[in-house]
């Protein structure tokens, strides 16, 4: 009877223990790498549409897959974050994750909250055999200590280590330096949001034909945004305001993010303001001579400037001019801020450990100087680690700004060492699930303020409220605030209103039975 | 006692069981995000409309063009194609007589997607806007015309007009160009999946086309075709009279020009 009741307790145990559990299998490193299997594994990749970049993936793979001839790399590229994200998405639902995915921290909480989907890195990371600098790789990869401090603490979410930093890149701003000089003005060493909507001001003189002063054209737009989320995010971490916590309280409907609203009104009411979404893309009307400051990645400057080595636009439109790499403007120049991005890559949990330490040699193929130097070469990108940053090559490749309009091109290489320059100065916002519906929505108020304009619709305190409610509603913030636990949930349903009577009842009859049980002992 | 006990904890169990029964819903109760991003790629993004579009009067073609940018419009229009439903929006080419509309996605539930088969007649109220030099409507709603009749556009062709400054006038129409060369086929991926950017000659000048995946597919005939010419077919082609800094005609058919 005992051993029965003690059954028929611990399964109760069990069973409440079971609550809200998964069935995702807990990642446990194997203490050694079987090399004497094959595995076949998929690294789901995202280029610029730039086939460089694919090529460089491909090449990549060939080489991991010359040393490590018993894994097999399938490549599956996209051109879009976003579609990355909504297939990992539907896969996670059908257990078909890849094994390697290029990814967006943002992204990786959202497919935490479908159980152990993520491999945490950190053990992979110090394993003696085959973790970083381990002694069973058989690849010139790196040691902890050279992955930039920085860029590592991106990928950490909730204390863990997710994703490893593959590339990185910030905003510039790109200066079309003749005009800014024909109007007058003298560039600063930082800029600032006041002289960029001074400068752009300035700049919308018409003559009596309705083309510009400053180029003849009739299409004029000083300053055209690319990502207006981030914009978002940057002004008001400039001014130290209100974004989200790092426990995913929503803080972005404040003052600081009307003041800023009023002022993207303003410049729009102006024409002297546009973004991405509503124009086009910022190269093609710096490059046409239609634009003045034109802020975009460092992972784009290859289309940016009139002898860009990607243009998209016809020869006949160019207008040549003098690009100049700009921080994206200030608040306070003194200390300046801005964000950091670029892709990552995770791995996502199998059943099978020595298939996830299968692709995590190959992540950390992704970390060696040969992919590391060459992927940063086809962007602005800026390679994560010091081990790439501090060699030769690379400090080579830096020394010859400007040789040609290529491989060497001036703008791309400055774009680069911007960021070098001030990874110091950069900044990741939170990261909790429900971050990038945030971050949509930062950028669709300055959007839904542009359209206003235009269209004609007035910008104030009532119809910023209604703004903050409409935008809030349109990506479920408030559902985000629902997670962590800030809302009445409302009344227990009645059967668990009836297992914790019980349950309790049953702790007193214990209680009880146990108290009456040593009183009987004591009597006796 | 130790009998009741277990029938007690026997009872919690069963309850215990109930309680388990709905464990399948997510950790958290954060909604799946529509994302955009958060670098330099263009953003499939749930779009509010900044305000309620008005009803306004159906316009013709004519005084939609005559429209300023920004200004809400309202057109009476019949569809030719459409490009893949997604996340509650669908971007259509329409086309009536007088001339032809890009409606960039639009509001639209998977059930009436379903609904929009060439010929369909809509009336659509969004925003006039243009994007790289192309014009379209954004932030659109639209409504079935009820009896509405039916048209389908004959393509236009539109050869003799290449390079030159009336081929804009025919935006968006559904157009046909004869006798291109092929000078360079290029998989936006470099490989097959994703669009296939195409460049034909004619007369010595270049002309960029496009087939875009989400509004072929990559099971289709044109994609397929595609895919196997060579640089110095002369081909035909249909399509869109899309826009994208130039002219860059979404095309639906390609043949060999010697097979006709």
């Amino acid at each position: 009877m005992k051993k029965r009741f003690f059954l028929l307790t611990l399964l109760c145990l069990l069973l409440t223990a079971c609550h809200g559990s998964r069935e995702q299998t807990v990642f446990t490193p194997p203490e050694t790498f079987d090399t004497g299997r094959t595995y076949e594994i998929t690294f789901w990749a995202k280029n610029d549409t730039n086939l460089t970049q694919v090529n460089i993936y491909k090449q990549a793979i060939a080489d991991f897959q010359a040393l490590y001839p018993n894994i097999t790399v399938n490549l599956r590229l996209y051109t879009d974050y976003g579609k990355i994200y909504n297939d990992v998405i539907t896969n996670i639902s059908t257990d078909t994750t890849p094994n390697v995915c290029i990814t967006y921290p943002d992204h990786i909480a959202t497919y935490l909250t479908g159980g152990d989907t993520v491999v945490p890195l950190d053990e992979l990371f110090t394993h003696p055999g085959y973790g970083l600098g381990g002694t069973e790789v058989a690849l010139d990869g790196v040691e902890p200590s050279q992955i930039i401090p920085k860029f590592l603490e991106e990928c950490r979410i909730g204390g863990q280590i997710y994703a490893v930093p593959f590339m990185r890149s910030t905003e510039a701003c790109y200066v079309n330096k003749t005009y800014v000089e024909a109007l007058g003005y003298t560039l600063p060493e930082q800029l600032t949001w006041d002289f960029i909507w001074e400068v752009s001001e300035a700049a919308m003189a018409q003559d009596s034909q309705g083309n510009f002063l400053l180029n003849g054209q009739k299409v004029l737009i000083p300053f055209i945004y690319k990502t207006t989320d981030n914009m978002m995010i940057q002004m008001l971490q400039q001014q130290d305001a209100g974004y989200s916590t790092q426990q995913g309280e929503i803080l972005l409907f404040n003052d600081t993010t009307r003041e800023i609203l009023l002022t993207v009104a303003d410049q729009v009411e102006k024409r002297t303001f546009n973004t991405f979404k509503l124009a086009g893309y910022p190269a093609n009307f710096l490059n046409a001579g239609q634009c003045i400051f034109a802020i975009d990645s460092t992972a784009g400057a290859t289309w940016m400037g009139s002898g860009a080595p990607l243009i998209d636009i016809a020869p006949e439109k160019l207008v040549p001019f003098e690009t100049v790499v700009m921080a994206i403007p200030q608040y306070n120049p003194q200390e300046p801020q801005m964000i950091s991005q670029g892709p990552s890559v995770c791995i996502f949990n199998k059943e099978d450990p020595q298939e996830v330490v299968a692709s995590w040699l190959f992540v950390q193929y992704l970390l060696t100087n040969q992919v590391q130097i060459a992927y940063s070469q086809t962007e602005g990108y800026l390679p994560v680690t010091s081990k790439a940053q501090e060699s030769a090559e690379y400090r080579d490749y830096l020394s010859r700004r400007g040789e040609d309009n290529d491989l060497y091109y001036a703008v791309k290489i400055d774009a680069a060492r911007l960021l070098m320059d001030n990874t110091e100065n950069t900044f990741v916002t939170p990261v909790f699930n429900g971050s990038a519906s945030l971050r949509n929505a930062a950028g669709q108020l300055i959007e839904n303020v542009n359209k206003s304009v235009r269209r004609g619709g007035e910008v104030n305190g009532d119809t910023l409220d209604s703004l903050f409610q409409e935008v809030s509603d349109l990506y479920r913030l408030d559902q985000i605030s629902a997670s962590r636990g800030k809302v009445n949930l409302g009344a227990l349903p009645a059967a668990s209103k009836i297992l914790l009577t019980v349950l309790a009842l049953c702790w007193l009859v214990m209680g009880g039975s146990f108290l009456i049980g040593k009183f009987k002992m004591e009597k006796r | 006692m130790k009998k009741l006990i277990a029938t007690v904890l026997a009872l919690s169990m069963v309850l215990a069981f109930a309680g388990c029964g709905e464990t399948e819903a997510p950790e958290t109760t954060a909604a799946p995000e529509t994302t955009a991003a958060p670098e330099t790629t263009e953003a499939p993004e749930t779009t509010a409309p900044v305000e309620t579009t008005e009803a306004a009067a159906v316009m013709t073609h004519e005084e939609y063009m005559a429209a300023e940018l920004d200004s809400a419009v309202c057109v009476e229009t019949y569809v030719q194609a459409h490009q893949s439903w997604w996340d509650g929006k669908i971007t259509v080419y329409c086309q009536s007589p007088d001339g032809a509309y890009f409606l960039y996605e639009m509001a639209c539930s998977e059930e009436d997607a379903e609904k929009l088969v060439p010929g369909t007649k809509i009336r659509v109220n969004g925003y006039k806007a243009e994007w790289s030099g192309e014009i379209e409507i954004i932030d659109a709603t639209f409504e079935f015309v009820e009896d509405g009749d039916t048209y389908i556009a004959e393509a236009l062709d539109a050869t003799a007009l290449l390079g030159t400054d009336t081929l804009i006038d025919h935006q968006n129409e559904f157009v046909s160009f004869s006798g291109l060369t092929v000078e360079k086929i290029a998989y936006k991926n470099d490989e097959p999946g994703d669009d296939i950017y195409l460049t034909l000659g004619l007369d010595g000048s270049s002309y960029e086309f496009c087939v875009e995946v989400y509004l072929t597919g990559t099971d289709s005939e044109v994609y397929t075709t595609v895919g196997e010419l060579s640089e110095g077919d002369v081909v035909n082609v249909e399509g869109f009279l899309y826009w994208y800094e130039g002219p860059n005609p979404h095309i639906t058919a390609i043949s060999l020009a010697e097979a006709q």
